[in-house]
């Protein structure tokens, strides 16, 4: 399950502070807050903009350009499905569908129970054993097969 | 005595942490130490196991949990099995290759710097540390060595450029970000030889005069993350790295125009990934504003075999102007997918028929997809291109970063080109309009194309969104899209006329 904590600001001004100093702090903090908290704040932005001598704007236009950043809480467990080129060769709309049904949840929605939410994306780098998906950071591949289930288990347990 | 239980994310995905747990006691008690090496590049027998034995080491894959039972009497000495596959040197996937720079991914520890030592790891450095850097310069451009991330530019010139502007700071950047579908070499190498990526770095930090380098590696790929890390802490701990020439590892964050190497700039330094106009070139003013060379990972990884071998060594394989060796990656609906490392010039049906056996779902295959997401597709027709960087530029194609995407005659080509404009739209970086605006205005014209709008006419606007896409546009992304869309319209033309028997063979297989 991943980690989504209250905003609390000594937290993340240390979190802040601590990467600072390095050349491009930006993306390594902006990291960290997700990892610490489960999602980037509104009320980090302001913070991360004076440490950093930035303007909100450029913080907000960067959190926003990057996939990988949300501004909310996720769903408890995050399905990340690829998608892409390889996968559709190897029949990820069977899979896509499968896990759709299974999960009740739509690409891209999370659960009406906030359970799990079902996300794309653009390669795992495992296209010769699609299709794949990453649980919460642990990758599970051959989805329309022996995949499936390991996958499934994964999120629900 | 050790047993060898692949470690590499295709592995880890099918379950072999699992296996691994379930050998351990046995190895334990019969005195084998368990292993867990990167890939040996044969995908579809991972999760794959191999055994140290008195006649070399003996494979078994793919291996599952339910094969334990059966697996556990016989293993430890290499005996016969339904999952053996005997010595994978004989096995004609990697009989037929040409190892270079995977020469070791997958046999040593990628937790061992002495193993990599072991293993013929380091010899390029030594010999570069003995080198001027204009001396090692010149000697990767001797060796013919292109850029593997897709543009392929001749790299010694990439780091002549570097080498000779001024600055009192450079940098050596490791594109990592291989975004590529169809793509998993720079996965498979980090994963499994990550000590030669920093070898790599360290002799271009020497050949160029860096200070400082920095891995820029996809959030998509964790075990590549844990795996890397890990070396590089190695790395410092045993003074490879240290204050004069240190690597920090750099995550992205989902952002496949990243992949670029004005953008990846970008990125590092902290803001939204947009691509720079060129010039100026990142030779010249790259990195924080200095002069950085800019590499993908195989690039950096051909490096330390160039110098440990020479130039003639490397340049002595490949064709025209295409020197060396190139990791091609099979996959797709491939029954033999994995990495396939060889010279330049293999033609593309030897490589999808002969290596990659053909289709895996038996059908017949109609396309490939050569190069990623911005290459063309190729019919059965053009499967006689040998592998070659202008091969396939002459015949509307690109190489790109060696990916190989096949696909069975239930693929709808209509809907592949559409899903190469909607993907632009999704990860264009929104800085220039032919690519922000074209993406979307070209969706919504296949979309016509497909509910026979005005089919004609229709035709003839992607054909100029195509156009101006590939002229107008600041990157390769944009300027790349019009690939898979021009050769789906060109080489599948039936796919875009009514009817669309493509669209319903598809709609029976998924419906």
């Amino acid at each position: 399950m991943p980690i989504t904590k209250p905003f609390d600001l000594a937290e993340a001004e240390s979190i802040i502070r601590k990467h600072a100093s390095v050349e491009g702090p930006l993306l390594p903090i902006l990291h960290e807050l997700q990892a610490h908290f489960g999602y980037i704040a509104a009320e980090a932005v302001p913070i991360v903009a004076s440490v950093l001598n930035l303007t909100r704007a450029e913080v907000h236009g960067v959190i926003s350009f990057y996939h990988d950043f949300r501004t909310s809480a996720p769903g408890a467990k995050v399905v990340k499905l690829c998608l892409a080129e390889a996968c559709q060769a190897r029949g990820v709309h069977e899979a896509r569908t499968r896990l759709e049904s299974t999960l009740s949840v739509k690409m891209g929605e999370t659960a009406a129970d906030g359970s799990v939410a079902l996300a794309p994306v653009y390669c795992l780098g495992l296209c010769g054993n699609g299709p794949a998906a990453l649980v919460e950071g642990r990758a599970y591949a051959d989805l329309n097969h022996r995949g499936f289930d390991r996958c499934v288990k994964a999120v629900k347990s | 005595m050790k047993l060898f239980v692949s470690g590499d994310a295709v592995a880890r995905a099918l379950g072999a942490d699992e296996l691994a747990a379930g050998l351990a006691s046995d190895a334990a008690s019969r005195g084998f130490t368990v292993v867990r090496p990167g890939s040996r590049g044969l995908c579809s027998a991972e999760p794959l196991v191999e055994v140290e034995t008195a006649a070399g080491r003996v494979a078994y894959g793919p291996v599952f949990e339910e094969d334990l039972a059966s697996l556990r009497p016989v293993l430890f000495d290499g005996g016969e099995h339904p999952k053996r596959l005997g010595k994978l040197e004989d096995h004609p996937f990697l009989k037929k290759q040409t190892r270079l720079t995977f020469e070791r991914c997958g046999l040593s520890d990628p937790g061992s710097l002495a193993d990599y030592r072991s293993h013929g790891g380091l010899v390029g450095l030594a010999k570069a540390s003995e080198m001027t850097p204009s001396a090692i310069v010149e000697f990767v451009t001797q060796s013919g060595l292109r850029g593997r991330g897709g543009a392929g530019f001749p790299a010694g010139i990439k780091w002549k450029t570097t080498l000779e502007a001024p600055g009192a700071r450079k940098f050596v950047v490791c594109n990592a970000d291989e975004g590529d579908s169809g793509t998993f070499a720079d996965r498979m190498l980090m994963e499994g030889d990550p000590f030669l990526l920093i070898e790599g770095m360290l002799i271009t930090a020497r050949a160029i005069g860096a200070g400082r380098g920095y891995i820029y590696l996809r959030s998509e790929y964790p075990d590549a993350i844990r795996v890397l890390g890990h070396a590089l802490d190695i790395a410092r701990a045993e003074k490879l790295l240290g204050p004069s020439f240190d690597i920090e590892l750099r995550i992205g964050a989902g952002s496949y125009v990243c992949g670029e190497e004005t953008a990846l700039l970008e990125s590092i330094e902290g803001r939204r990934g947009q691509v720079r106009a060129k010039p100026p070139l990142p030779a010249h003013h790259g990195l924080f504003g200095c002069p950085t060379a800019v590499n993908n990972v195989l690039t950096l990884a051909a490096v330390p075999y160039i110098l440990a071998n020479g130039a003639e060594a490397y340049a002595r394989h490949g064709l025209g102007r295409s020197r060396g060796t190139m990791p091609i990656q099979l996959a797709g609906n491939l029954k033999n997918t994995g990495l396939f490392e060889a010279p330049f010039g293999m033609s593309l049906g030897e490589l999808v028929h002969e290596i990659g056996g053909g289709s895996a779902s038996g059908r017949p295959i109609r396309s490939v997809q050569v190069g990623g997401p911005l290459g063309a597709y190729f019919p059965p027709a053009l499967f006689d291109t040998p592998f070659d960087y202008e091969a396939f530029s002459q015949r509307g194609g690109l190489i790109g970063h060696g990916g190989v995407v096949a696909f069975d005659d239930t693929v709808d080509m209509l809907k592949q080109a559409r899903f190469a404009m909607e993907f632009c739209a999704v990860e264009s970086c929104g800085k220039c309009t032919p690519c922000r605006i074209g993406s979307v205005r070209g969706v919504e014209t296949i979309d016509r194309i497909a509910a026979g709008d005005r089919r004609n006419e229709n035709l003839t606007v992607l054909t100029d969104l195509c156009e101006t896409l590939k002229y107008g546009s600041l990157c390769a992304l944009g300027g790349f899209v019009p690939y898979p869309v021009m050769s789906a319209l060109e080489h599948f033309k039936e796919d875009f006329q009514s009817p669309r028997p493509a669209a319903s063979r598809a709609a029976k297989r998924n419906p």
